[in-house]
């Protein structure tokens, strides 16, 4: 009896084996999904997942479908690696990285040990590509202070500027810096050049004020959307009437922001790749879906997600992988991602080898609580 | 031959830390750990050294110190410039050892900064004094350039294995429960049960004290030179006041003054977030609650007083009384 | 600007933030006078108050007094809880064991809130508005002064409880000898309960003002204040009421002027550095009394 039930058992295992010939890509991730920095981390893992689920519904790539993993890394580069290392041991074929740049940092180096194909959504840090099988979705920080700086110039939208930005976060850094090496080099004048840090990010009673008597047309502020809206909000009490500029990090501050104090980020400018409430077909598509499945508005995050999966799928398609289990896969792709053009949520992009995107920016304004396209008066 | 009880509660502590290793080291080898665990295994021997080293101000001592990373943080610095600036001049296995003697001697030096303050405050009010020489020291890390400020030092060469990290763990419990058994250690110890009979017994307070500090702080700025060349870059705000209490932690878990206890609790409260991450969002969460249970089972007398009894049972049983390393009263014992 | 005019501004947003530092410090000192703990978890105390208060005003439609009272209400009750199921097992324990107790109630307290409300930033309900009281070339807001008066009265009516009500007198015995007064027919579980709902709904209203000035509450809200007003009672005078007053508001203030003199990104530096040179200087801090040393 034993033995007929045993054979049947291996028997019904064959016939499983056999039905699911087609195969899964598990794409893994790192990022802060629990901690100080967990929304950035959950809108990965969210806008990442939704990618992969629309993919598998239209029957995954030459047959293959994806499956996307994300570990936890609390943002620090030893949990980085403890999270690529359980994705590897899960079979892990394709890295997205890790969401924060110091993070991804660690990550890359055994990444790069490994050649595995490494799609950054968010890691903005320039080093965070510095290997050959790295790329990522996002822009550079340097790239975006270079072009707040252009874009302030050549519209003419202010030549006072002030600046408030976090010193402990290297992304702010890295976009302050490189906004004021440009900003000399175009003729505007930062009349003030305000910091804060991680541990004083509540009060800026003390940087407004400087603003106020600065007499600066427009601050700048090369932070993320949390601070900014503590900012804003302190900013409309103090009575400063200057205009706002952000960069990507801006996005989602309307929702950050709340029903309540929307009038506070009125006028406020944000040159982003991507914005939640553009009109266009692929953005609508996403935002519908985002919402009705995570509750929220998709951020930058998300949208860097959705389009790193989907450059994934491009460059699977490019090489023509049709089996996993391909000996030359990791170097397949990597070859694959220089030649693919991916139409994606944040922009149409092309990558140089280098491993940074090719994608314009355009630059929204909030007028009457919702985003609208800048033109230039 | 019959050996003194402590003797032989430290070659039980010797034996379980070296079998330990050299099982892991052999698996390792053989290809036979997950890649996860092969991951852990330095950071692992990082907190191992860091519960031991802040175990010697807290346990040894008695002084509550709120700012253990400070030191780390200071080690990690100076000992990454030093391998970065001898990169191309020293070969891997003189530049390492010597990086970490940089990072621990310029962490002693912090240590003795910190220390003199020490001498004056007691309890509470030293405590909160760490905590603020921990913020300053990160804080003004931050805003030197050289540092590379809030993107990090990066360049480092990676040179952190698990051989090396192990053999600096055996070297810190070596001198950590040495000092426990020597004329010092009893003296540190002196302090801690009773300060003013100590100093009245003609213990030097200040020096001893200095003594206790400057050693502590030598071992972190060792534990911090291990971490920075594990990873590729290091950043100020990884050497916060949250990670001198995740140390303290553990040494408070792993038993005041105990050796043995604060390795095993290093281990296992480094592993215990990773293995639960199964839970996902919950994580951190259950976590939480696991330190809670952990401390009120560890520590409350209602829970003594039944894990007393269990043993006495079972003495019964095998006719033989045993002594549990880790308990919360901290003991002489290693 | 007037140089005059560029110090009261600063003075003032010292005042602003010290005022609350104050307010969290007053809970902080009043559980370490009494319990003799460092309850660590009390900024998150103030977290979980002002989220109760965004609960009860936007989810639940309640007039906004009646979301406080309710709000101050739940604070005392889950202080009490915490009490119970984690820190009275501890009581004759190492303190230290009851710090580290505290700190996994603070983890605890994060993670249930990050994951009840998200990981984003809430916006709070409830504000004064911006008008203003004009002094001159500078003005204060209203806000400010409604936080320091809630502030000095609470001061006051501590400092009359401890020191005249039956049950502030029984405060004190536990303070001074939990054994003593526990022979003198004190209850000090009991006791001990009363000192944390206190201390609680001294939290839930330090969240309600965190709130009103700040407009937005988080999972980790309580955490830098938390510590920032730890570092102001002890300042102060670790139990001492009039001394987490003043140490509250001397540290906003001493921030606020590093900020606009010094630096923005060193202000911790410096805030910290001034409390060092003042516990070595006066080691029990500005108001504390000495320690009495038995042998």
């Amino acid at each position: 009896m034993k033995k007929v039930l045993s054979m049947v058992l291996v028997l019904m295992l064959t016939c499983v084996l056999c039905a699911s010939a087609e195969q899964t890509l598990v794409i893994g991730g790192t990022g802060p999904l629990t901690g100080d920095y967990a929304t950035y981390g959950t809108s990965v893992r969210n806008g990442a997942t939704l990618a992969a689920e629309e993919i598998n519904e239209a029957g995954g790539v030459n047959g293959i479908l994806f499956d996307v993993k994300m570990e936890d890394d609390q943002a620090d580069p030893e949990k980085a690696i403890n999270g690529y290392s359980i994705l590897v041991d899960e079979g892990m074929q394709v890295s997205l990285g890790a969401v924060t740049s110091g993070a991804c940092l660690s990550l890359i180096e055994e990444a790069q040990v490994d050649g595995m194909l490494v799609i950054t959504p968010s890691a903005s840090q320039k080093e965070c590509v510095q290997y050959d099988n790295c790329f990522r979705v996002c822009f550079t920080d340097p790239m975006q202070g270079v072009y707040a700086a252009d874009f302030i110039s050549d519209n003419a939208i202010a030549t006072k500027v002030a600046i408030i930005y976090d010193k402990s976060n290297d992304y702010s850094v890295g976009i302050h810096d490189n906004f004021v090496s440009r900003a000399g080099e175009v003729g505007i004048d930062v009349v003030t050049d305000q910091a804060f840090t991680s541990q004083s990010n509540i009060d800026f009673s003390v940087q407004l004020q400087a603003v106020k008597d600065s007499g600066a047309e427009l601050v700048f502020l090369p932070i993320y959307a949390q601070e900014a809206a503590y900012i804003l909000t302190q900013a409309k009490s103090a009575g400063i009437e200057a205009t706002f500029f952000g960069c990507d990090g801006l996005d989602g501050i309307l929702t950050k922001i709340g029903e309540g104090n929307t009038d506070a980020c009125e006028g406020v400018m944000l040159l982003t790749p991507f914005a939640a409430d553009a009109q266009d077909e692929k953005t609508v598509n996403f935002t519908t879906k985002y919402k009705e499945q995570f509750g929220e508005t998709p951020d930058q995050f998300a949208a860097d997600a959705y389009d790193a999966v989907y450059a994934i799928k491009a460059a699977m398609e490019q090489a023509g992988i049709t089996d996993l289990d391909d000996p030359d896969l990791n170097e397949k792709l990597i070859s694959a991602m220089t030649e693919i053009t991916v139409e994606g949520v944040t922009g149409t992009m092309t990558w140089d080898a280098e491993g940074e995107p090719s994608k314009s920016a355009t630059a929204v304004v909030i007028k009457d609580g919702a985003y609208v396209a800048y033109s230039a008066q | 031959m019959k050996l003194k009880k402590a003797t032989v509660n430290k070659l039980i502590t010797y034996l379980m830390v070296i079998g330990m290793f050299t099982a892991i080291y052999i698996l390792n080898e053989g290809g036979y750990l997950s890649r996860q665990l092969q991951k852990m295994l330095v950071p692992i021997c990082i907190n191992i050294i860091l519960a031991i080293s802040l175990n010697i101000t807290v346990g040894f001592l008695g002084e509550l110190t709120l700012g253990h990373a400070a030191f780390m943080s200071v080690g990690a610095y100076s000992g990454c410039l030093f391998s970065i600036a001898m990169k191309e001049t020293l070969p891997m296995a003189a530049r390492f050892p010597l990086a970490m003697l940089v990072g621990g001697l310029v962490a002693a030096v912090f240590g003795i900064l910190v220390g003199i303050p020490v001498l004056r405050l007691r309890g509470d009010y030293l405590a909160i004094v760490t905590l603020a020489f921990g913020e300053i020291i990160r804080n003004v890390i931050l805003n030197i350039d050289f540092f590379g400020g809030a993107s990090g030092l990066k360049g480092t060469p990676r040179d952190s294995t698990f051989l090396i990290a192990a053999i600096v763990v055996l070297i810190t419990m070596f001198v950590a429960m040495n000092l426990q058994s020597s004329r010092h250690g009893r003296a540190i110890m002196a302090i801690r049960d009773n300060r003013i009979a100590a100093e009245s017994a003609g213990i030097n307070l200040t020096y001893y004290k200095l003594l206790a500090f400057v050693l502590a702080a030598f071992f972190a700025g060792v534990a911090g030179v291990l971490y920075g060349h594990n990873l590729a870059s290091i950043t100020p705000d990884k050497f916060d006041y949250n990670r001198s209490i995740e140390i303290l932690v553990v040494v408070v878990l792993g038993g005041l003054g105990s050796v043995r206890g604060a390795i095993i609790a290093a281990i296992i409260m480094y592993i215990l977030p990773e293995y639960l991450r199964f839970m996902k969002d919950y994580r951190m969460l259950i976590y939480s609650i696991v330190l809670i249970l952990m401390m009120l089972l560890n520590s409350s007398p209602a829970a003594i007083a039944i894990k007393t009894r269990i043993r006495e049972a079972l003495s019964g049983v095998f006719k033989k009384s045993k002594k549990t390393a880790i308990n919360g009263k901290g003991g002489s014992e290693a | 600007m007037g140089t005059i005019t560029k110090l009261l501004e600063s003075l003032l947003s010292g005042l602003s933030l010290g005022s609350i530092y104050a307010l969290i410090a007053l809970g902080y000192t009043m559980v370490y006078g009494i319990a003799k703990m460092l309850n660590f978890a009390h900024g998150d105390i103030i977290m979980a108050g002002a989220f109760s208060i965004i609960v009860f005003t936007a989810t639940c439609g309640l007039p906004p007094i009646v979301a406080i009272l309710l709000g101050i209400v739940f604070c005392m009750l889950l202080g009490v809880t915490v009490e119970f199921l984690a820190y009275r097992p501890l009581r004759k324990a190492s303190p230290l064991a009851v710090l580290i107790t505290a700190i996994g109630v603070s983890y605890l307290l994060q993670n249930v809130a990050q994951l009840l409300f998200g990981t984003s930033d809430t916006e709070f309900p409830i504000s004064v508005g911006n008008s203003a009281l004009a002094l001159g070339s500078v003005s204060v807001k209203y806000s400010v002064l409604l936080t320091v008066a809630v502030t000095g009265a609470i001061m006051i009516i501590l400092t009359l409880f401890i020191s005249k009500s039956r049950t502030g007198k029984a405060m004190r015995a536990v303070s001074e000898d939990k054994d003593a007064a526990e022979l003198m027919g004190i209850n000090v579980n009991r006791t001990i309960s009363v000192t944390f709902a206190i201390g609680s709904a001294l939290a839930a209203v330090a969240g309600l003002f965190y709130g009103m000035a700040y407009h937005y509450v988080g999972a980790t809200t309580g955490a830098m204040p938390g510590i920032k007003a730890f570092v102001a009672a002890v300042f102060g005078g670790i139990g001492s009421i009039p001394g987490a007053m003043l140490g509250g508001i001397l540290l906003g203030i001493i921030e606020k002027l590093a900020q606009t003199y010094i630096s923005t990104e060193l202000s911790d530096a410096i805030v910290f550095g001034v409390l060092i040179l003042v516990l070595i200087v006066k080691p029990t801090g500005l108001l504390g009394k000495k320690i009495s040393e038995k042998v």
